[in-house]
């Protein structure tokens, strides 16, 4: 009876030292929902008793039941026979399940139906799942279809669509890519127009799109005939209903479970969500947030799920009159992969607890705004939190795609050949994280996205305060080492910014935002380290691992190891 | 609209087993066991969630057992019944199957209206198969054992399939009718997010006193009145309330007597070499059979 929950000691770690009073006390109206909901929590205690109880029925269903039906999951695929899209058998019972257990509307209020939860207990629940089958997160996660309706929607738009996601009548898609507008989201073509009544209309394809045969898409679209760029762009809600045809399905290297679809629009009613012209500019940016943390959770469980086999195997796996577990060599890359889990998880739930915090500080400024009640106190709160989330969020997203492909493919080392066959889990764990660092914008574009917060420095005043502070015993040492690594950061910095060449800033945005982010999680895991004993091993090795990396991005740096991009063509033509 | 009871049992985790649980007289200590929900038990209260589901109605669970088998009340509650009854005394204890089913079928006429009565086949403790058969008796009504799936209801009838040996069997009954129901008929459903949030700290009365106990600012009473207008009271049916026959109830009650206990430890013994052709196999079916091992 594996519960995927409360069997891994890291995320209970985690859980159990989440500090969320202020996002819950925002959330639960200072506990007043209680008065019309017999499941709303009473008081802080009560919430996280009931998080924890449900994060226990989701790791429940995570390892008793999606986790055995994933290997078929991903044999079997999604299918389109004559148009319509079939998830697999174990896709639609693992669909059924999590709606039974109302799951499928965790982080929406309670007078629509959901459970009302904080979205970092909704990331958790992601994370969860995904390791027990990566390809549900793609059905499972687009509950965020159903939220930015609740963000930018109008009432009536929620009472309609938001109910539905709840009881898993129906599912979402978010229709953004087109075959010519991929990173470069302003390229959008899908023409919006209106009738002569002023309802909307849309019409043109949409490319990749996960689950595109959901029954509620949210589209993307130029509302603005004869503009071009980003701010023609609206949000449009519709069904998928006849005027919406699936082309086809593809046939990808992972995550099978998930249906990736190419969608026509012949027609299509549509309502406008929110305002027009900000479609992109406002709310997909906003919608983003979310997205790349539902797929840095993926990636989070697919590695979690990867070590596991590969600790399981090792201890099983018999050579030279031993278990493999014990050959050095072996041991030293499972507590690799041990240590780049657990640092990726602190880093992981202290932006879902960023994320948070912004969330309900916008909820909270429109709640004083419509009062009449100041907000100010409240708007400098916000400033800082959605800064810090800008940093983060794609920071988050890159460090954790990437770790889990070197995870998975780690995991496929350790059991040898044996691990190259079909007949086990660490291939499929393999292939599903290949799409963590492309899907929901590519790793390159989350460093061009956390490059501004790096080169702005806008953690400065958090790292001097860490830096002054005094840690247990032989913790000082781990933050001494820090402090190196923030020098090096600072003198790579100026470096960068003293040539003044956009080029050179470009290429070099991996090694700046590689830096900051040694800073900023090895902070967390000194913090970790003063809780929990056993975290002290994890701190020592990611910030040891850190200093040596950090000294490695400074020197391709300073010796400007890509000037040679200024001679690309006699290169490589 | 057809309302069910269900009768639940918590059960020794027979599969779970670690540590010394047989004590040195070869009878199983069940303290050292974790209890859980009797399996064939939650599939019955599935079927009665679907019966509601479909045509409306009402799903009561109860269950005869010590104080801590309201653990088992509250995942009723979880699982989506609407409300729950603990059978709990100390003279019930010692109870055989007989003694049981007059208890539940007492409690059933308490509880009152029912189209359905849903059991599991048979509990994974004492694999006797004859609570549920000996309470439709006692009750006077229809039984159909070994229920595979609900085909479907009418008004005063229902038309179901049960497994017999070697096949099926489809069955009509009048309601109010007892079934006991096999593993096979369903999946259980996972448990409601939305229950569990809402009735985690249902208590029965026995919680409640150990919640007060020791405590000299808590009062039982109080607390009783305070779970009841939240809904989150269990009731306890004893023996003076559901005014049994004394002499009916726990070991009083209850004819069965254990004649021997004893520890089975199974190990292999000879071995016989079959010779590898048809007769050879077909000797060694014959012995099997001979032995009961199969057939």
């Amino acid at each position: 009876m594996p519960n995927f929950f409360v069997d891994n000691s890291d995320i209970q770690f985690q859980f159990n030292n989440l500090d969320l009073k202020d996002i819950v006390k925002i959330a639960e109206d200072n506990y007043a929902q209680a008065k019309d909901f017999n499941y709303a929590p009473v008081n802080y205690e009560d919430a996280i008793e009931n998080y924890r109880k449900v994060l226990e029925v989701v790791g429940d269903i995570a390892g008793n039941f999606i986790s055995p039906r994933a290997p078929e999951v991903d044999q079997e695929g999604a299918h389109l026979i004559d148009g319509k899209v079939h998830y697999a058998k174990g896709t639609e019972e693992n669909l059924k399940q999590l709606s039974q257990a109302d799951l499928m509307g965790m982080i929406f209020p309670r007078k629509y139906g959901g459970l009302n939860f904080p979205f970092t207990m909704y990331v958790m629940a992601i994370e969860i799942l995904s390791r027990a089958d990566a390809s549900l997160m793609n059905i499972f996660g687009l509950q965020d279809i159903g939220d930015t309706i609740r963000k930018f929607g109008n009432e009536s738009q929620r009472q309609e669509f938001l109910p539905k996601f709840c009881t898993g009548e129906v599912t979402g898609a978010m229709a953004l890519t087109e075959p010519d507008a991929g990173s470069d989201l302003q390229a959008v073509k899908l023409q919006a127009y209106q009738d002569s009544d002023g309802k909307w209309f849309l019409k043109g394809c949409k490319r990749f799109i996960t689950n595109g045969n959901g029954e509620v898409l949210l589209v993307m679209a130029r509302s603005e005939a004869g503009t071009k760029d980003g701010r023609g762009l609206s949000l449009f809600a519709c069904y998928g209903d006849s005027t919406v045809k699936v082309r086809r399905i593809e046939n990808k290297l992972g995550i099978h479970g998930s249906p990736t679809c190419e969608l026509q629009f012949n027609d299509t009613p549509a309502q406008l969500v929110g305002q027009r012209k900000f479609g992109l500019i406002k709310y997909v940016l906003d919608l983003m947030y979310r997205a790349r943390m539902g797929v840095s959770a993926q990636a989070l469980g697919i590695s979690q799920a990867a070590y596991y086999e590969a600790l399981k195997y090792a201890k099983e796996r018999e050579q030279f009159g031993k278990a493999i577990y014990n050959i050095p060599v072996v041991t030293n890359m499972l507590i690799d992969m041990k240590e780049k889990i657990d640092s990726n998880r602190s880093l992981f739930y202290a932006t879902a607890l960023t994320i948070d915090r912004k969330e309900k500080l916008e909820e909270l400024i429109e709640k004083l705004k419509s009062e009449g009640k100041p907000f100010s106190e409240e708007t400098q709160k916000l400033k800082y939190e959605i800064k810090v989330a800008n940093l983060l969020t794609p920071m988050t997203k890159y460090i954790l795609a990437e770790s889990a492909n070197k995870i998975t493919h780690d995991a496929i080392q350790i059991h040898g050949g044996t691990g190259y066959m079909k007949e086990f889990n660490v291939e499929r764990l393999s292939r599903d994280a290949r799409i963590t660092n492309i899907y929901e914008g590519t790793s390159q574009m989350q460093i061009v996205a956390a490059s501004g917060g790096v080169i702005n420095d806008i953690l400065a005043e958090y790292f001097d305060e860490r830096e002054r502070r005094e840690y247990k015993g032989g913790l000082n040492r781990l933050a001494g080492f820090l402090k190196e690594i923030r020098e090096i950061y600072k003198e790579a910095l100026k470096y960068v910014m003293d040539k003044k060449d956009a080029t050179f800033q470009d290429v070099a945005g991996k090694d700046l935002v590689d830096l900051y982010s040694y800073l900023y999680v090895g902070y967390l895991l000194l913090n970790e380290a003063e809780i929990e004993p056993k975290k002290i091993y994890t701190a020592n090795r990611y910030i040891l691992n850190s200093l040596a990396n950090a000294k490695k991005n400074f020197e391709s740096i300073k010796n400007e190891n890509f000037s040679d991009i200024l001679h690309a063509d006699e290169i490589l033509i | 609209m057809f309302n069910s009871i269900v009768l639940v049992k918590q059960v020794p985790d027979t599969a779970n087993i670690s540590g010394k649980v047989m004590k040195d007289d070869g009878t199983v200590n069940r303290a050292k066991l974790p209890a859980i929900f009797n399996h064939e038990d939650k599939v019955a209260l599935e079927l009665a969630l679907r019966i509601k589901e479909t045509y409306g109605g009402k799903v009561i669970a109860i269950t005869m057992g010590p104080a801590r088998a309201s653990d088992i009340l509250r995942e009723c509650l979880y699982l989506g019944a609407d409300t729950v009854y603990l059978i709990s005394d100390r003279k019930f204890a010692g109870a055989d199957t007989l003694a049981t089913s007059y208890v539940l079928s007492e409690a059933i006429k308490k509880i009152g209206h029912y189209d359905f009565i849903f059991a599991g086949r048979q509990a994974i403790d004492g694999d006797t198969a004859q609570v549920g058969p000996q309470t439709a008796e006692k009750l006077n009504i229809p039984q159909v054992t070994y229920v595979e799936e609900i085909i479907s209801c009418k008004k005063d009838k229902v038309t179901i399939k049960k497994k017999i040996d070697g096949g099926y069997e489809i069955v009509e009954a009048t309601l109010p009718v007892l079934l006991t129901v096999i593993k096979e008929a369903a999946e259980s459903r996972p448990f409601s997010a939305k229950n569990i949030m809402a009735y985690k700290n249902a208590k029965s009365l026995t919680d409640i006193e150990g919640m007060t106990e020791g405590n000299s600012l808590l009062y039982s009473d109080k607390l009783v009145h305070e779970y009841e207008e939240k809904n989150l009271f269990i009731p306890t049916f004893t023996m003076d309330e559901l005014k049994l026959d004394a002499d009916r109830c726990g070991v009083k009650g209850s004819p069965t007597k254990v004649f021997k206990i004893e520890s089975v430890v199974l190990a292999g013994g000879n071995h016989i070499k079959v010779e590898s052709s048809k007769a050879g196999i077909g000797n060694l079916i014959d012995q099997l059979m001979a032995d009961h091992i199969f057939g």
